[in-house]
């Protein structure tokens, strides 16, 4: 699994028990090293955080719409996206945060949707594929890909392209060797690695020329 | 013009062509790598209910008893169905037990394990390696002996004996198997995930008794099949009856991953005991085999017909084959059926032949031609492969691969496969706008099949291919036949090239006067309808269109694959040959693809970018099972361990090295019509890359997949000695 994608869960529980967490707490109590105090401290903050298991109300915002929901704490971003939203172009395939199929990008990363939760999700940017690119307006990833075959039965695709358009937002000139690390974390059953190669170079150089054409009207 | 008379159907000269034959974007690109393209495991009618299956934890179990009253009385829930009630006997791990319905899949799924079952364990066998395992589970199915074996083995130069295998490995479809179904009333609407749009309606109309024309099937993507997608499956029956006792609501199930991986297909295995004899010039003179397989409780598969694999004619052969039942998921159908498994145990033989004989493999493959059914197509291509991977130049006796640590190897191997048309029946449609359909009960499984439908009409009417609406996956469109076994390109393209000719004939017989001429003398091409020999008569293809009043033109086609071969739209008969170049280091036994070249023949092509792209899948399928894939089973729990995506290894973007496809394009394999591709360059890979490696190492790594360990524990057998 590429380290881009590291699991928005797991950052989230190690910002919980970050050491600036504990030291507010600590100034909370007035510096008096009491186990009391502290031990009332953390279970007052856990009572707080306690949701579910039944439905909360959970905002997300996707693709610059907010929609509110009532959801499980359990429900996967990616669930809550093809089953209560409409945005299906992310797929549930491996459910466990292995082929990349459900990537969207969260406050910029490339995230797996699956292992992702949908109340972690709250308060983030979270874009779909839906929301950079559609066949009227394709995202110049979408048309190298269009171009270069690099697609079969396609149900890998809408999370290959999200992963390469993120991939690329933060690595606009990347070697071949670049993208075969930097993409690694999607799969493809039917066999379509020489197209994605291919267009994810092309869609490099087209996003490139597309941004110095987009300064030379500013400049 | 008389009804006697049939249109010429053929196809239009090579060089004529203006759309056939050129590279085409696929037309539902744009839709699917925009996430605009709606899979049936997107779709969401209202009012629809989320399916979850309750599976066999065992591996071979009865059901004592089952109680679902917890998940019925679970609000949210709509409908519980018991499938295997106390009593039942259930054969495999993931065999389905109960369904649920509820108005969320978070609350189904928490129904279905609030189901109890208990169950009473029996006896098992879930591994088929070893044959001596195997004990009354195994059924040899009888010796077939042709000419004199044991005379020939005991006159050869050279007879080599060796053990080669290859695990069960499963489809692992991305869009699992499943559907959604609503049950209303008389009428069934069905979004199944299939490979069968015109079939699959009448597979599940038999299973609950109800008329096959009540079933209206939707299908316009499908996310992988592979071959595992034809039936309706319990899954399919179970959640028509779920919809129907929840008032006819919408039900989905889609399989999770793991009862995919458990129930939902997989390749057969393949392993045997060979031994293979032949004189010093590199000419086989003997073959003896002892293979055994499993695909299931059923057993095995694998025909022992197809032994030796492509070089049938060794003059002497023994050919025995066990099949194993197991207590694990059946096998399906897997792109080329049983073809790779027997390419992979005849072409390492041969390897090994050649290595104890002293000799270059690829001359034993050549000097042997005349044992294979089509020896001019081989011998051209092994000459064309190795031209193209540098044979002769890069190749070098076995275990000579260098003086490090990492060792590089070549190998080959050869396939063949038949990829004739199936039945098919195109309607194809002229409106007085101009406007055109096509509409076949197809499907397209990502191989294009939608695209080179519009380019063969295209072609035909003298169109653009965007001014064709290709419309399929729709039961209540004619007739077309299961993708299966690389028969779909050439059904469908028959079948629309029969029915575009036919419509334009009838175009042509409403225009002809106008033009002051007979409908024999029209031609249509770019966009006009033209008199042959007079560019000053003729119209506008939109102009022809509106003589035609108020009325449409709807002419059918269809290819029969009887009558076929001898029309010469569509034949089958291909033979293939990869050849593989490989590092291998032999301190970690890591393997790394550098090259793998694929030399096809083909027939017409109608579309190369999507033809090179079903090579190139198909090439890394195989560099996928030879290094990565396989289903491992536990005989002490009776449960496979790794029914997921992080343990079930695919190949990633970086684990392909280059591939290089090359397709004969020639006017004398175009001459044979219309040949499927999906199966031929899917056979070979697995048996190059094996023979790479051990080339590479000096010694065999004797079964699939060629893990680390696997290679490591060949090494240390010759003492490390690359």
């Amino acid at each position: 699994m590429s380290d881009k994608k590291e699991s928005e869960q797991v950052k989230k529980s190690k910002e919980n028990f970050s050491r600036r967490g504990f030291l507010k707490g600590v100034s909370i109590s007035g510096g008096v090293l009491s186990t009391g105090i502290l031990e009332t401290e953390a279970q007052a903050e856990t009572q707080a955080k306690v949701e579910g298991p039944g439905p909360v109300p959970v905002t997300l915002n996707v693709n610059g719409k907010t929609h509110k929901l009532d959801l499980e704490p359990r429900t996967t971003l990616c669930d809550a996206l093809r089953n209560r939203l409409e945005y299906t172009a992310s797929k549930r395939v491996c459910d466990r945060g292995t082929c990349g199929a459900c990537t969207v990008i969260v406050n910029g990363k490339a995230v797996y949707a699956c292992t992702t939760l949908a109340i972690d999700a709250q308060g983030k940017h979270i874009e779909t594929l839906e929301g950079f690119s559609t066949p009227a307006h394709p995202h110049a990833v979408t048309k190298a890909f269009v171009e270069n075959d690099a697609q079969q039965c396609g149900y890998c695709t809408p999370g290959f392209v999200v992963a390469a358009k993120a991939f690329l937002d933060h690595n606009p000139n990347p070697t071949e060797a670049d993208l075969k690390n930097g993409l690694g974390g999607n799969l493809c059953r039917c066999g379509t690695y020489v197209g994605v190669r291919k267009a994810v170079l092309q869609a490099a150089k087209e996003m490139k020329s597309a941004k110095l054409a987009k300064g030379a009207v500013h400049a | 013009m008389p009804d006697s008379t049939t249109p010429n159907y053929h196809w239009p000269p090579m060089n004529d062509r203006r759309v056939m034959g050129k590279p085409h974007t696929r037309l539902d690109g744009i839709q699917k790598a925009s996430g605009a393209a709606k899979y049936n495991s997107d779709v969401k009618p209202s009012g629809m209910l989320f399916g979850v299956l309750l599976t066999c934890p065992h591996a071979h179990a009865r059901v004592t008893s089952i109680d679902t009253s917890a998940a019925e009385n679970l609000p949210g829930v709509t409908a519980v169905r018991v499938i295997s009630p106390a009593g039942k006997e259930l054969q495999w791990a993931g065999a389905e037990v109960a369904a649920v319905a509820a108005t969320s899949e978070e609350t189904a799924t928490k129904a279905a394990r609030l189901i109890k079952v208990e169950y009473e364990q029996l006896p098992f066998l879930v591994r088929e390696d070893d044959l001596s395992q195997a004990g009354n589970r195994a059924k040899p199915a009888g010796e077939q002996v042709t000419g004199d074996p044991d005379k020939a083995f005991q006159e050869a130069d050279a007879v080599v004996e060796g053990n080669y295998g290859i695990p069960v490995i499963t489809h692992c479809c991305l869009e699992s198997h499943g559907q959604v179904i609503a049950w209303n009333g008389d009428k069934i609407e069905y979004w199944p995930s299939t490979q069968n749009v015109s079939g699959i309606g009448g597979d599940i109309a038999r299973a609950l008794n109800v008329p096959a024309a009540n079933i209206h099937v939707h299908q316009d993507h499908i996310g992988g099949g592979f071959g595992s997608k034809f039936p309706s499956d319990l899954w399919g029956v179970e959640a028509a009856q779920l919809s129907k006792m929840s008032g006819g609501k919408p039900v989905k199930i889609f399989l999770d991953r793991e009862t995919e991986l458990l129930i939902a297909g997989n390749r057969p295995s393949a392993y045997g005991k060979i031994k293979i004899a032949g004189k010093k010039d590199g000419s086989i003179t003997a073959w003896e085999s002892y293979t055994w397989n499993t695909g299931g409780l059923a057993g095995g598969g694998l025909a022992a017909d197809l032994f030796p694999y492509v070089y049938r004619k060794v003059p002497n052969r023994r050919i025995n084959h066990t099949a194993i039942s197991t207590n694990t998921g059946s096998a399906r159908a897997w792109r080329a059926p049983n073809h790779p498994q027997a390419s992979y145990l005849t072409c390492s033989a041969m390897e090994d032949l050649a290595a104890k004989l002293n000799l270059d493999p690829l001359d034993v493959f050549i000097k042997n031609a005349d044992l294979t059914m089509r020896a001019d197509a081989y011998r051209a291509q092994l000459q064309k492969g190795a031209e193209i991977i540098g044979w002769k130049k890069n190749w070098h006796p076995r275990g000579e691969g260098g003086s490090g640590p990492v060792k590089r190897g070549l190998g080959l191997a050869v396939g063949t496969w038949g990829g004739a048309g199936h039945a098919s029946k195109c309607l194809a449609t002229i409106h007085p706008d101009g406007s055109v359909e096509v509409e076949l009960g197809s499907q397209d499984l990502g191989t294009g099949a939608r695209t080179i439908i519009a380019m063969v009409a295209a072609e035909t009417l003298g169109l653009p291919v965007s001014a064709i609406n290709v419309k399929i996956g729709d039961n209540s469109y004619p007739p077309s036949g299961a993708s299966g076994g690389s028969t779909t390109s050439g059904g469908v393209s028959a079948s629309t090239r029969k029915a575009t000719v036919n419509a334009l004939e009838k175009l042509y017989a409403a225009v002809a006067p106008g033009l002051g001429t007979t409908p024999d003398k029209l031609q249509a091409v770019d966009r006009r309808i033209v008199v042959q020999g007079d560019t000053s008569k003729s119209l506008t293809w939109e102009a022809a269109c509106r003589k035609l009043g108020t009325n449409k033109i709807s002419e059918t086609g269809e290819n029969n694959p009887r009558t076929a071969e001898r029309e010469g739209l569509t034949t089958g008969g291909v033979a293939g040959v990869q050849m593989a170049d490989v590092s291998v280091d032999t301190e970690t036994g890591l393997v790394k693809m550098n090259r793998l070249v694929a030399v096809h023949d083909c027939g017409l092509i109608i579309n190369p970018k999507t033809a090179e792209s079903q090579i190139f899948g198909a090439c890394i399928m195989s560099i996928c099972s030879a290094l990565f894939e396989e289903r491992i089973a536990d005989q002490q729990i009776g449960r496979v361990l790794n029914p997921d995506m992080e343990f079930y290894k695919l190949a990633g973007l970086m684990d392909i090295g280059e591939i290089i496809v090359h397709l004969d394009i020639n006017a004398e394999n175009d001459h044979r019509g219309v040949i499927g591709l999906g199966e031929p360059p899917a056979i070979p890979g697995d048996a190059a890359i094996g023979n790479a490696v051990a080339n590479a190492i000096g010694v065999r790594v004797p079964h699939l997949p060629l893990t680390a360990d696997r290679v490591l524990a060949a090494l240390a057998s010759k003492g490390g000695n690359a």
